[in-house]
């Protein structure tokens, strides 16, 4: 399912006198089982960008079309439904939407409000559950019980339970430890090779990035301003730095090696490729 | 909420915007008071004029203030027409059974529809040019003598500060939250009275869950920078009278005499 933005703008509070552009003139595709990165830095617009993907925004002007909807300025907010069952959104501190009194009646809960019957969500609970990583007696506890980071699998598990075909991270790792960053985003990797999902991530995280994404989108200001692969966009750290953003630590680590006098070619995103490119020029050296 | 202006703080430098928040409003209050003084077309035209001066010394565009009348629109319309139609005495104009519009009514409707206007704006006044801490620390200081009471002065003053500190940070938690339901398939404001109901609860115990979790996170924080009761504190923000605050009361005297010998 492909997602177009056809010059998109958006205001907050349009017509009155605290009116703020949230996006201006966005066009895009995300395309059907790709890895999209959005980056920039706070306030540039992401997570606008995001809210447009199931229709929880509507454009001020222009288009988003999803799948086969088309979502403008005069789009009725009935019979949205389906389409948010498509798209499943993870919003930044996903812990915060937890409301059951267990954990399998808040994963269900997605499933049930799309109709699936208490049997499937239950079934489905179950299922998401493992996914996530966490033991099946979590179930029968409440969620406000877990550990923040067991939270916020619950909350994931519950996004996941409604079976979307695209799914819309917000930065899904943020205040988590290093071992559950990891753990978290192996997941979502997995997910998108195992059952060809289509993950939107919006992250500050450049490793996460260049580990993962095969689509990256800069936006700054509320404008889109520059798209392409991790490589062509980690490609300029002078444009990058910038516009406010860093570079993946392999990526950081080889400018500076350059600066001493060694030599990349493309310049390596994660720690494998800069091993490599590094090995033959020790190599050369001890030759010598 | 977006289109409410009453209760919004418009920033700005004006004569009203640096008075100080306490003669604001015992000014506002007082205001109020005098208003039911007058009674005939002379001490409401006074009034009006006096309305529009303070308004236009705060620079804020009237626009603003015609926007905060819009939301009582249709209570000052219903109260207006009880007094048109149920009022008697004068001439009368129309009758039909016991409803009659007559010349007081009228008159009576006339006054009431300016009563409710000039409140409005005078109230819209105060809180566009007033930041909410600033009346907070208002509340506070004119409710001091009541210490001797044994009020809690201090302590009602955190809670209202701590209030205000944290109504923009809930509604943007709610809004976060509403979001994060509509996406899970919960359909805010529509169905039937229950299902309306049912659908609220999603919100309304993750947004508890996180009022509780700030509220502990923010004692912690409190106790850990030493606060220990209100009691023998200084204060950072210190309020304090200037020679505009007693122009604004003097003017306020002008007003109320004016009233007096105006009024029939």
């Amino acid at each position: 399912m492909d997602i177009t933005f056809d010059h998109v703008s958006f205001t907050y509070q349009a017509g009155t006198p605290f009116a703020g552009e949230g996006l201006r003139d966005v066009s895009t595709t995300i395309s059907d089982h790709s890895y999209t990165a959005i980056i920039g830095h706070t306030g540039s617009g992401k997570s606008t960008l995001l809210q447009h993907l199931n229709a929880l925004l509507k454009p001020t002007s222009g288009s988003v079309t999803i799948g086969d909807r088309v979502i403008t300025a005069e789009t009725n907010n009935k019979n949205l439904k389906p389409l948010r069952q498509k798209v499943g959104m993870v919003f930044q501190f996903a812990e915060n939407q937890l409301f059951e009194q267990t954990v399998a009646k808040d994963i269900a809960f997605g499933p049930k409000n799309f109709g699936a019957s208490d049997d499937e969500a239950a079934a489905l609970a179950k299922q998401m559950v493992t996914l996530v990583g966490l033991p099946e007696e979590v179930l029968t506890q409440s969620p406000f019980d877990l550990s923040g980071g067991q939270m916020r699998r619950v909350a994931i598990a519950g996004v996941l339970a409604m079976q979307p075909q695209v799914l819309v991270l917000d930065e899904p790792t943020a205040g988590l430890d290093p071992a559950g960053r990891r753990d978290m985003m192996t997941m979502f990797e997995r997910l998108h090779e195992t059952q060809g999902l289509t993950i939107v991530l919006v992250t500050h995280q450049m490793d996460d990035v260049a580990d993962f994404a095969d689509h990256v989108l800069v936006m700054d200001q509320g404008a889109l301003i520059k798209e392409g692969s991790p490589r062509e966009i980690f490609a300029d750290p002078d444009w990058l730095r910038a516009h406010q953003l860093g570079l993946p630590k392999a990526t950081a680590m080889a400018e500076q090696l350059m600066a001493k006098g060694f030599r990349f070619d493309p310049l390596p995103l994660t720690s494998d490729e800069l091993a490599d490119q590094l090995l033959p020029q020790i190599g050369g050296a001890h030759h010598e | 909420m977006n289109k409410l202006i009453l209760g919004r703080y418009i920033p700005g430098d004006s004569w009203i915007h640096q008075l100080d928040p306490r003669t604001k409003l015992l000014a506002s209050f007082y205001y109020i008071g005098i208003i039911f003084l007058a009674n005939d077309w002379k001490s409401y035209l006074v009034m009006t004029l006096a309305t529009f001066f303070m308004i236009w010394l705060s620079k804020v565009k009237l626009g603003f203030f015609l926007r905060g009348v819009r939301p009582m629109l249709w209570l000052i319309l219903f109260t207006v027409l009880l007094q048109v139609f149920f009022t008697t005495g004068g001439k009368v104009y129309w009758q039909w059974g016991w409803l009659a519009i007559t010349q007081f009514g009228l008159s009576n409707g006339a006054f009431i529809f300016m009563r409710f206007v000039l409140i409005i704006f005078i109230s819209t006044l105060l809180t566009l040019t007033t930041q909410p801490l600033s009346l907070a620390d208002a509340v506070e200081s004119l409710l001091r003598p009541l210490r001797v009471l044994h009020v809690p002065v201090t302590e009602l003053a955190l809670v209202l500060q701590i209030a205000l500190r944290f109504v923009p940070t809930l509604m943007d938690q709610t809004t976060k939250i509403m979001n994060a339901q509509r996406a899970r398939g919960v359909d805010f404001g529509s169905g039937n009275l229950f299902q309306q109901m049912k659908a609220v609860v999603p919100l309304l115990i993750p947004l508890f869950v996180d009022s509780f979790s700030i509220a502990e996170d923010l004692a912690t924080a409190m106790d850990a920078r030493g606060y220990q009761g209100g009691d023998g504190r200084s204060k950072f923000r210190v309020l304090k009278y200037h020679r505009r605050d007693g122009a604004a009361a003097a003017g306020m005297i002008v007003l109320t005499v004016s009233l007096l010998l105006l009024r029939a």
